[in-house]
């Protein structure tokens, strides 16, 4: 791949599952990666290790997308060393899952600042450099079914996951006139850290739903990621690819 | 400060004003030389007379040229050319505190 044609393509919350996936699937054409982790340092470096591995380069880069200082360093940084994004991926999420009387107003918060604050965040500094450098780009964010329909246990989750939905499609239709794709990918049930703690118990309470009779590899989220991240979509924008085995269907 | 390190704010400073002045000409197409703007000139109302899109304009040329980025409960920044300089500095510090410990060559 020539230089010029490698591209500079931010993830955020890179340190395992989705994340992870994702920045090694973007490696694989040659992509630089900046690797962005919140407290993780060692997983970030393993995912840097395994960037490299599948043909690209990258950074690493520590910031919590929850707080716009961080992010608006974090831009400040990538910006110095590469001049842009090309590509931004809002991965960063956290979840604490409860019921609905049980959750305290930290357990909301928490969650909507990090999952949606932080792609708000992200996504406000990405359109600014993709305007300031005037060559436009690809914003892929994030989602979940859970935001699409609901999930037991997850009102925090699942309304910061549904309002990605709505701020992709919004910001899709303010910055389309600047080239600028805004898309999301909502993962059903997928093999990660996230569902690890309770699988057996989501494998008795959904695999009857899931038409494919399996949960998702994050590998197969990054493909859909990538492609909605590609000139492949070239005239998909703001749009949400649900990857979640028929599971919504 | 030692009369040497003053001496190079000094430099340093007039050197930022410059740039912010050459920035404004340049973002808003005035026709007119950067140096007939002076530091202390309003330039919102009476002054200059420009506006917020003006505003958002130079908040665009402060972050092509000084990576630093004016939020949208700033605006009282462009209240003129020092002003401006001065947030600029501050908006810097804010950012190299963040960076306290050395970062590797995979770090940034």
């Amino acid at each position: 791949m020539e230089q010029q044609d490698k591209k500079i393509v931010l993830v955020t919350g890179t340190s395992e599952g989705i994340g992870r996936a994702v920045a090694v699937k973007m490696a694989e054409e040659g992509n630089l990666i900046v690797i962005n982790y919140r407290k993780n340092k060692e997983a970030a470096q393993e995912t840097l290790k395994m960037v490299r591995e599948a043909g690209g380069d990258g950074v690493i880069a520590q910031a919590d997308v929850a707080d716009p200082q961080q992010v608006e360093s974090l831009f400040a940084r990538v910006k110095k060393k590469f001049g842009t994004v090309d590509v931004l991926i809002n991965n960063a999420g956290i979840i604490k899952d409860k019921y609905l009387l049980m959750m305290t107003e930290e357990d909301f918060m928490d969650v909507i600042n990090t999952n949606l604050g932080g792609c708000f965040h992200c996504t406000k500094a990405e359109v600014r450099l993709m305007v300031s450098n005037e060559k436009g780009g690809s914003i892929v964010n994030i989602a979940s079914t859970s935001g699409l329909s609901g999930q037991i246990g997850q009102a925090n989750y699942s309304s910061s996951k549904g309002g990605i939905v709505s701020f992709t499609k919004t910001v899709a239709k303010e910055y389309a006139g600047k080239n600028i794709r805004v898309n999301a990918v909502a993962p059903g049930f997928v093999e990660t850290k996230m569902t690890k703690g309770n699988r057996k118990l989501l494998e008795d309470q959904y695999m009857q739903f899931i038409p494919l009779k399996r949960f998702g590899k994050p590998s197969e989220i990054a493909e859909a990621v990538a492609f909605l991240a590609s000139e492949k979509a070239s005239y998909i924008t703001g749009q949400c690819l649900v990857a979640d085995g028929g599971l919504t269907m | 400060m030692n009369k040497g390190e003053v001496l190079q704010y000094a430099a340093d400073r007039k050197e930022m004003c410059r740039k912010i002045k050459q920035i404004i000409v340049d973002q808003l197409y005035l026709d007119m030389e950067p140096d007939f703007i002076s530091d202390d000139q309003p330039l919102f109302g009476r002054g200059l007379e420009l506006d917020s899109i003006d505003a958002l304009e130079l908040a665009v040329g402060i972050y092509n040229e000084f990576s630093v980025t004016v939020s949208d409960g700033d605006a009282k920044i462009f209240a003129s050319v020092n002003a401006i300089a001065d947030y600029i500095i501050e908006q810097s510090k804010n950012q190299s505190q963040d960076q306290k410990e050395e970062l590797s060559d995979d770090e940034i």
